[in-house]
């Protein structure tokens, strides 16, 4: 894209083009305003995309044999760790990591904070998405998935956490579609749909809230229904839902400086100043949220240690383990915050961001897999279980990509 | 408040919380059967010290429940060798325990304990469990998606899944033979088959008569313990032993709670944060926009 701004070109932001003469169709609003060729070469030029086209052709051909062979074709089929990393990954790590699009849609609608205005859609894109990729997740582990919406409407088990979840995520899924009809409303044309939202925000944004937090927490509470099963010191019954809600706060927000830290290295020809002017202080803002939020839950995971009496476990192999997380994913991302909000070091902020991403990661693994199970024996994910997971995370990264190239997300819709 | 009532609250409001949010209105849930134990529930009783680990319940669950021919025969003493665990070829197994200090192994039959509160029944979100009068936990495959949380919950480690079906995966696990025996009153085939008496089907409650009269008129020979009797809410299949229980594979960690009072604390959550969150956050979004409102007005009253 690079080499055809330098040709003068600029990226399709605007219904009409630059000479204000013909208005774009929506194919070449597609091709960001470039014609098939010059599309095709770029694309190609873009080594990324080579790797993606074989993580495609061979993930895919495997993906399709989880459905032709079933899922003893991809995973270790067992009774002991039914959940794998399609749920340990896809739905654990994925569903906390979009907990952006509901901190940023509380912090500008709701809390009237119109300072973040220019990163709430990229927030909101990357809930959207991360719920959608979950449920796709969720599809390829399901022993039936055609099944899906049972629990819906065919056979209701209102008592369990999982039908809360099913529902909630649902529901969720598509009030964020109704949060970003807006950028596609711009984009298409339709001022009148963009209207009909912009006059719903509040509510839709406060939904967003209540059932956030409830689905968030729900995930922690899944985990309530193995008390026995998960080492202790990663589970805490009384406080693990809110364990799990108080870490998706800083997992979306520092997953959000990630994204945008990415937007703004590759993909600076789509951003506009509104979003690159602003955001080294708006990460940093982020990175105050997150910083209070990683310090709530540092103390609620302290409390939850000290109410079941777990600090003899501290002193094991496993105590050890858990204490490495809570330092990489909590401690140092605490201390490394405060100086770069101190200091207004953005690069720092930036790099905590990543580690606290990875430490979220880890915290979500280990409950749902790695301590899972401690009493028993460790099970290493079959290979192709991994492949897929690598697959349909590509395709998570190429759909995030498509939309960025598109939508208004991170520029501004000229009128 | 009685158990009974506190259940009902909770259902209440899971079932209500998800509805709430989706209607906007509240409602009460009906759609959750009543389970728990019932006074006339049949059970097994299981004395390990009498168990010579012949396998003649395995057989003869495999014939009465139409699973899979095993790969080894069932007068093949060598798979005791091993540690198993039910599988959805084998809906119950014997292992062996060699117990430090003593002459010779005990033998431990495992299947489904058919649980008082079954932590499968209520983890399951579209409701294909069902505790039965007569004390069987039912598994419905017709409506189950497979998300596998029950084997998740299962404190025994029991119910198990046939992945490698690719149209019509279902979880595999004993059903107490409630379709073909225990319906009519009748004993299940792995109790019949058994030549040593280890089996002693009847009502829990006389069960638990039996077990502990053999605990008083045999105290040498047997721990002060009925396993089943309190464990996890109660089971139906309930173990007496000459050895310490963890000795014989049995997790004697599990408490005496049902698996769903440990879920009880977010449950309470749920109709809290439904009915709090919104005035809570509209709140703040009143006092957040003040000064915006105002300074609207005054620019308009300009
Ligand atoms: S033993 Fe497991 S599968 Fe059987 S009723 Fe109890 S919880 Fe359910
Ligand atoms: S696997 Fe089936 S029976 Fe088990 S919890 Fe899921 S839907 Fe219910
Ligand atoms: S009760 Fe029936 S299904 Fe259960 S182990 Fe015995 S024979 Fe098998």
């Amino acid at each position: 894209m690079n080499r055809f701004i330098a040709q003068g070109k600029t990226p399709l932001a605007a219904h009409v083009s630059t000479d204000g003469m013909t208005m774009w169709s929506v194919k070449e609003k597609l091709l960001l305003g470039l014609t098939p060729k010059e599309y095709v070469a770029q694309a190609i030029r873009n080594p990324l995309n080579w790797l993606f086209a074989v993580i495609f052709i061979f993930g895919g051909a495997i993906t399709v044999g989880r459905f032709i062979f079933g899922l003893s074709y991809v995973t270790h089929s067992s009774y002991d760790y039914p959940w794998g990393l399609f749920l340990g990954w896809g739905l654990f790590v994925m569903v906390p990591l979009s907990a952006s699009g509901f901190m940023l849609g509380t912090t500008v609608e709701v809390f009237g904070r119109h300072d973040f205005k220019p990163i709430e859609r990229l927030a909101l894109l990357n809930g959207l998405l991360g719920y959608l990729f979950a449920v796709i997740f969720l599809q390829v582990d399901l022993g039936q998935p055609w099944r899906l919406i049972y629990p819906m409407f065919v056979s209701l088990g209102p008592a369990a956490v999982l039908f809360l979840v099913a529902w909630h995520v649902a529901t969720y899924l598509s009030v964020q579609v109704a949060e970003l009809l807006p950028a596609f409303a711009e984009w298409v044309n339709w001022p009148g749909l963009k209207k009909t939202v912009k006059s719903m925000i509040l509510g839709l944004t406060i939904s967003g809230i209540i059932l956030s937090t409830l689905h968030q927490g729900a995930l922690g509470a899944l985990f309530t229904y193995a008390p026995g099963k998960v080492h202790p010191l990663w589970i805490s019954a009384p406080f693990q839902w809110f364990h799990f809600f108080c870490s998706s706060i800083f997992a979306g927000l520092c997953m959000l400086i990630v994204v945008s830290t990415l937007c703004k290295k590759f993909m600076a020809w789509r951003c506009d100043d509104n979003f690159l002017n602003n955001l080294d202080r708006l990460t940093l803002g982020l990175a105050k949220g997150s910083a209070l939020a990683l310090i709530t839950y540092l103390v609620i995971k302290i409390i939850g240690v000290a109410h079941d009496g777990d600090w003899g476990y501290l002193a094991s192999g496993w105590g050890q383990w858990f204490m490495l997380e809570m330092f990489i994913g909590v401690i140092l991302p605490i201390i490394l915050f405060t100086i770069a909000i101190k200091n207004n070091m953005v690069g720092l902020a930036r790099f905590t961001a990543f580690i606290t991403v990875l430490g979220i990661a880890l915290n979500r693994l280990n409950t749902a897999l790695i301590t899972f199970n401690w009493k028993l024996y460790q099970e290493i994910p079959h290979w192709r279980e991994v492949v897929i997971v690598i697959t349909i995370y590509s395709l998570f990264i190429v759909t995030y990509r498509f939309i960025l190239y598109r939508l208004p997300i991170l520029y501004t819709w000229k009128k | 408040m009685n158990e009974l009532s506190r259940r009902k609250f909770l259902k209440g409001g899971l079932a209500g919380g998800a509805m709430v949010s989706l209607l906007g209105k509240s409602s009460k849930s009906e759609a959750a059967p009543s389970f728990g134990g019932y006074p006339d529930s049949m059970g097994v009783l299981v004395d390990l010290t009498r168990c010579v680990g012949c396998r003649s319940c395995e057989a003869a669950c495999n014939k009465e429940q139409g699973l899979p021919a095993p790969d080894l025969p069932f007068d093949d003493m060598s798979v005791l060798e091993e540690k198993r665990r039910t599988s959805e070829g084998a809906y119950t197994v014997v292992n062996k325990y060699e117990i430090p200090g003593k002459d010779h192994p005990l033998y431990r039959k495992m299947q489904c304990n058919h649980c008082n509160e079954p932590a499968c029944l209520t983890s399951c979100f579209v409701n294909a469990y069902r505790k039965t009068p007569e004390g069987a936990v039912m598994y419905d495959p017709t409506v189950c998606v497979g998300c596998r949380t029950c084997m998740i919950a299962c404190p025994f480690y029991v119910p198990a899944y046939s992945y490698s079906s690719v149209l019509n995966p279902v979880i595999k696990k004993c059903i107490f033979c409630y379709e073909t025996r225990l319906k009519f009153g009748r004993p299940p085939a792995c109790v019949e088959a058994c030549p040593k008496e280890v089996l002693t089907f009847g009502k829990r409650t006389n069960l638990l008569k039996i077990a502990h009269d053999r605990i008083r008129n045999y105290p040498d020979k047997y721990v002060d313990q009925v396993y089943g009797e309190k464990e996890v809410g109660g089971t139906a299949w309930m173990y007496l032993s000459s050895a310490p229980f963890e000795e014989v594979g049995f997790d004697t960690h599990l408490g005496n709670d049902p698996i769903i009072n440990y879920v009880k604390e977010f449950l309470t959550v749920v109709p809290m944060v439904l009915t709090i969150w919104p005035a809570l956050f509209a709140g703040f979004h009143l006092l957040a926009t003040r000064k915006d409102v105002q300074n609207k007005e005054n620019s308009a009253g300009k």
